[in-house]
């Protein structure tokens, strides 16, 4: 039916082919996406404009309290990463709570995604749903309900207040199970579950062929989901800050510090968590390109 | 060996849920049950206030009208402004690029695009003659500017790697998201930095003579904007370059062999089938725009405070509970609404089907 239709169209395509393509001149074309290109360098360049401004601070010769103007170049800070106590009590409380809120969320977010992607069960639209909310609810009101749980003077409740440690890492694993579900579940998508079949007809027993089959196969969206919680989980800060009680994270210590004094400390090992993570990228990319290339070979 | 396949598991009835249950109970407990106590605090008592005391639970609806008395007094502009924001980036896409063939179809979405159109320039006339004046108003103006200006940076940036990477693809997304393994409050403060009254910019400013003596760049809305924009852009580009990348490219080449401009291909292939990703990161993006108050606070000042601020505010300083609640169940609410009707304009099945 189209072909009939499309067949006399291509006998006059030459003369309405000059007619359209003439419309924008090849110059105007490359301008257009030469200029295109430029916006898109512009907005990449954008991106590392704080970033650049962060990593020039940390050699500040700090005079003023907030580390806010220039007074000129110095390694001292760098020579001396961890001068500040308080800071680098609170990077290891943020390190050590992202660390096994990681764990935790990876467990209970990868069995919801295995569940989700590998039956079909009754409720499962639900459960699908019921995953997206936490992630379309601000974070103030996650922080404020959360703190509502823990602050038990708005509900009756024996303990009058559990703000701390467990809170803030109850509150992150929250989060982090719903972002590792949906990243795995995205992930899992496209797997082809009948490969767990031949495993089991080769004589696999389902242990056997979940440790030998399924799992190796679902690392790389769990490593990506891993990487991802963990990222959100150092860098939560509203959330945190509700439920953190007594304690101090690494956001938190800086929250207080954006309040009194910036010492230049906090931008020396912000630049290091960077630098760290440029070189994890970096390293992550060439590994993949060799292993592509010794595929391929 | 027949035996071992006989004892191969069944798909069965309930290993789904068993699967399931350790992470929708966790979800369950720490996320429904504080959002029904937060609720059971909206609605309490208090019955001193500024000192942390037991909530009495009286059904107390007066929280809501109070607070909004207090802390929004026109809460149908609220509201409405909500709706907005969503509302139009739905309707300049809607109306313009995604019109398809059939007549109907065509008629029906301009509709859409001229009552949203109409819809906003009421809202443009009232809201001037009322002003700005309120933290709801504010927040959703604000997180509404902020995705749209996310829009406009992200896509075409999320276009270009994703159409011109080449094998620099991956770098570049590392590049996107590599400014973001610092803190956020570390790159606010470097906004701080840079935005701050002797600062470079607003030297440069003055140098150039754009800028008076008098005038700042910090404690503007323009600045809480700007790190709104700033903090939440990757939101916005990296699910605009995931469902870019999953175009199928020959589709772009039928659409060229068929006589179609460059521009007429993207406006009919390519631009309709990234409109998911549009979708995904306007909610990632707006969302926790409309709820933070970091940005409004380091970049702000009292007359740029959004919602976010009152909240925390009421919360932790004043230790005004039930207001507090009240508040974060009108801003959840509103953000429902404005999602809800979101996704009915933008209707991304209808768009990908």
């Amino acid at each position: 039916m189209t072909a009939v239709q499309d067949q006399p169209a291509t006998v006059d395509a030459p003369a309405s082919v000059e007619v359209q393509r003439a419309f924008p001149p090849p110059w105007l074309r490359r301008v257009g996406s030469w200029f295109l290109s430029l916006y898109a360098g512009l907005g990449l360049l954008y991106l590392f404009v704080p970033i650049a401004v962060i990593v020039a601070f940390s050699f500040n010769a700090e005079d003023s309290t907030y580390n806010i103007e220039w007074d000129g170049f110095t390694f001292d800070n760098w020579a001396d990463p961890f001068a500040e106590q308080g800071l680098v009590d609170a990077l290891v409380l943020s390190l050590k709570i992202a660390a096994i809120a990681t764990a935790a969320a990876v467990v209970l977010g990868g069995l919801v995604a295995l569940a989700l992607t590998r039956y079909r069960f009754q409720g499962s639209g639900f459960v699908n749903l019921f995953l997206v909310l936490p992630l379309t609810t601000p974070e103030i009101v996650l922080g404020a309900s959360l703190a509502s749980l823990f602050i038990a003077r708005t509900y009756p409740s024996p303990v009058p207040d559990s703000r701390g440690f467990d809170a803030v890492l109850i509150a992150h694993i929250m989060f982090c199970v719903s972002f590792v579900s949906l990243t795995v579940k995205a992930r899992l998508r496209g797997f082809d579950w009948t490969l767990e079949d031949a495993a089991m007809d080769l004589g696999a027993g389902p242990v056997r062929t979940f440790l030998k089959v399924t799992f190796p196969l679902m690392i790389p969206g769990i490593l990506a989901a891993a990487l991802l919680s963990f990222a959100l989980s150092l860098d939560d800060f509203i959330i945190t800050l509700f439920n953190a009680g007594d304690q101090t994270t690494f956001p938190i210590y800086i929250y207080g510090a954006a309040q009194r004094a910036i010492p230049p400390q906090i931008q020396v090992l912000s630049s290091m968590i960077l630098f760290a993570s440029v070189a994890i990228l970096v390293t992550g990319t060439l590994i993949g390109r060799r292993r592509e290339a010794a595929a391929t070979r | 060996m027949a035996g071992a396949v006989e004892s191969a598991p069944k798909r069965g009835r309930f290993a789904p849920y068993g699967l399931l249950s350790p992470g929708i109970i966790w979800l369950t407990l720490f996320f429904l049950v504080p959002v029904a106590i937060l609720l059971r605090a909206a609605l309490s008592d208090q019955p001193e206030r500024f000192v942390p005391s037991d909530l009495d639970f009286t059904w107390k609806w007066s929280n809501f009208s109070d607070g909004l008395d207090r802390f929004g007094p026109q809460f149908l502009d609220a509201l409405r402004n909500a709706l907005i924001a969503a509302a139009i980036v739905a309707a300049i896409t809607v109306a313009v690029f995604v019109a398809r063939r059939d007549l109907w179809h065509r008629i029906r979405v301009r509709l859409v695009g001229a009552l949203v159109a109409a819809f906003f320039a009421t809202y443009i006339i009232t809201s001037t003659i009322d002003g700005w004046g309120d933290h709801f108003q504010r927040s959703f103006l604000y997180a509404g500017i902020a995705t749209l200006l996310c829009i406009a940076i992200g896509y075409p940036l999320a276009y270009v790697i994703a159409f011109r990477g080449g094998t620099y693809k991956n770098l570049l997304l590392g590049l996107v998201v590599v400014p973001f393994f610092t803190t956020y409050l570390i790159r606010t403060i470097a906004w701080q930095t840079i935005l701050f009254d002797e600062g470079p910019v607003v030297g440069f400013l003055q140098d150039v003579g754009l800028f008076g003596d008098s005038d700042r760049l910090l404690a503007t809305p323009g600045a809480v904007i700007g790190g709104l924009t700033y903090n939440f852009l990757p939101f916005m580009i990296l699910p605009i370059y995931v469902s870019l990348e999953k175009i199928d490219r020959s589709l772009v080449d039928a659409a060229r062999d068929l006589y179609s401009t460059p521009a007429r291909a993207f406006q009919k292939v390519v631009l309709p089938l990234s409109l998911p990703g549009v979708f995904a990161g306007t909610l990632l993006t707006f969302i926790p725009a409309s709820g933070d108050f970091i940005n409004a606070e380091l970049l702000g000042s009292p007359t740029t405070s959004m919602i976010g601020n009152v909240v925390q505010n009421q919360f932790l300083v004043q230790l005004d509970y039930p207001t507090a609640a009240a508040l974060s169940f009108v801003l959840m609410a509103i953000i429902t609404i404005a999602v809800l009707v979101y996704a009915k304009v933008l209707g991304t099945e209808d768009l990908t089907g």
